[in-house]
């Protein structure tokens, strides 16, 4: 069993990478690091997910945020006419009022939650198998919703053929 | 979470190897530099042009249906664990799901989208 203090350093270095990686993203001049770093910022996620034994949670971030979206992103930056070659400013002359402004709302909002929401720490602890738990309540609970997933999901297939078949011909 | 244990010293392993490769090579290579190295294929034809360019828009299509399947994967992944806990009406609902996502698949088939001309 991995002890508690070290859990809590790992936390930490997977905190700092997802908030270095997360400013990089939104001020490198170069998109396409930017959607590199966006890559391990999402990882970075999945790592904390993983620490709060949330498995599911983690192989499903790293399939799909890690796996899938960024990957469209960089295809979509790669796709878009030389935009990957551009160097693109991503802040104006307002940023260090931006940054000020955006600071007093975000303490501010972080203080209000913290002065009145009662945190407390999760006391009954998550069954072994968790996956298989999800699986279950998924095939019996949720059998519904679980349906209803695939038509969203034609939905959205069709729609995206529908929209890039445009555009490409 | 013993398990991850190996899994961060693997992750911490495998970059301590690239960067003392990184380390080791830029300790014991001349430095001789001169802007023909610098170029894509050093020892080959002049590229023409750079090597950001624009990629094939047909690449996107298949990234859209690609990240279609990644959803589905991911909710095959619980079913299969709990399989063995469940009965064949789990099958049945697997099935079900998977056939609904066929027919978006049939879909891109029958438009020719699947098709790289």
């Amino acid at each position: 069993m991995v002890e508690a203090a070290d859990t809590g350093v790992v936390f930490w270095l997977l905190a700092a990478a997802v908030l270095i990686s997360g400013f990089l993203v939104v001020s490198l001049k170069n998109i396409f690091h930017c959607a590199i770093f966006l890559v391990i910022c999402l990882t970075a996620v999945a790592g904390i997910f993983l620490l709060l034994d949330a498995e599911f949670l983690a192989a499903a971030q790293v399939l799909i945020y890690v796996g899938a979206v960024s990957i469209l992103m960089i295809f979509a930056i790669m796709l878009t006419s030389r935009l990957a070659a551009h160097n693109v400013i991503q802040t104006n002359r307002h940023a260090i009022i931006a940054f000020f402004i955006s600071m007093v709302f975000g303490l501010g909002a972080i203080a209000l939650i913290a002065g009145t929401h009662i945190w407390r720490l999760a006391i009954e602890t998550l069954p072994a198998d968790n996956i298989a738990t999800i699986g279950k309540l998924l095939m019996t609970e949720f059998m519904l919703p679980f349906e209803v997933v695939s038509v969203l999901l034609l939905a959205a297939m069709i729609g995206a053929i529908v929209l890039a078949r445009k555009e490409g011909s | 979470m013993t398990g991850y244990l190996a899994v961060l010293i693997f992750l911490l392993v495998g970059t301590g190897i690239v960067l003392f490769t990184f380390f080791l090579s830029r300790l014991i290579r001349p430095f001789n530099t001169y802007p023909e190295k610098s170029i894509n294929y050093e020892c080959a034809e002049d590229p023409i042009g750079t090597s950001w360019f624009q990629f094939n828009n047909r690449f996107y299509i298949f990234a859209l249906i690609f990240v279609i399947f990644d959803v589905e994967v991911i909710f095959l992944f619980p079913w299969a664990v709990a399989y063995g806990q469940l009965g064949l009406y789990a099958l049945v609902e697997m099935v079900i799901f998977i056939l609904i996502l066929f027919f978006g698949l049939y879909y891109a088939w029958k438009k020719g989208v699947l098709k790289w001309v």
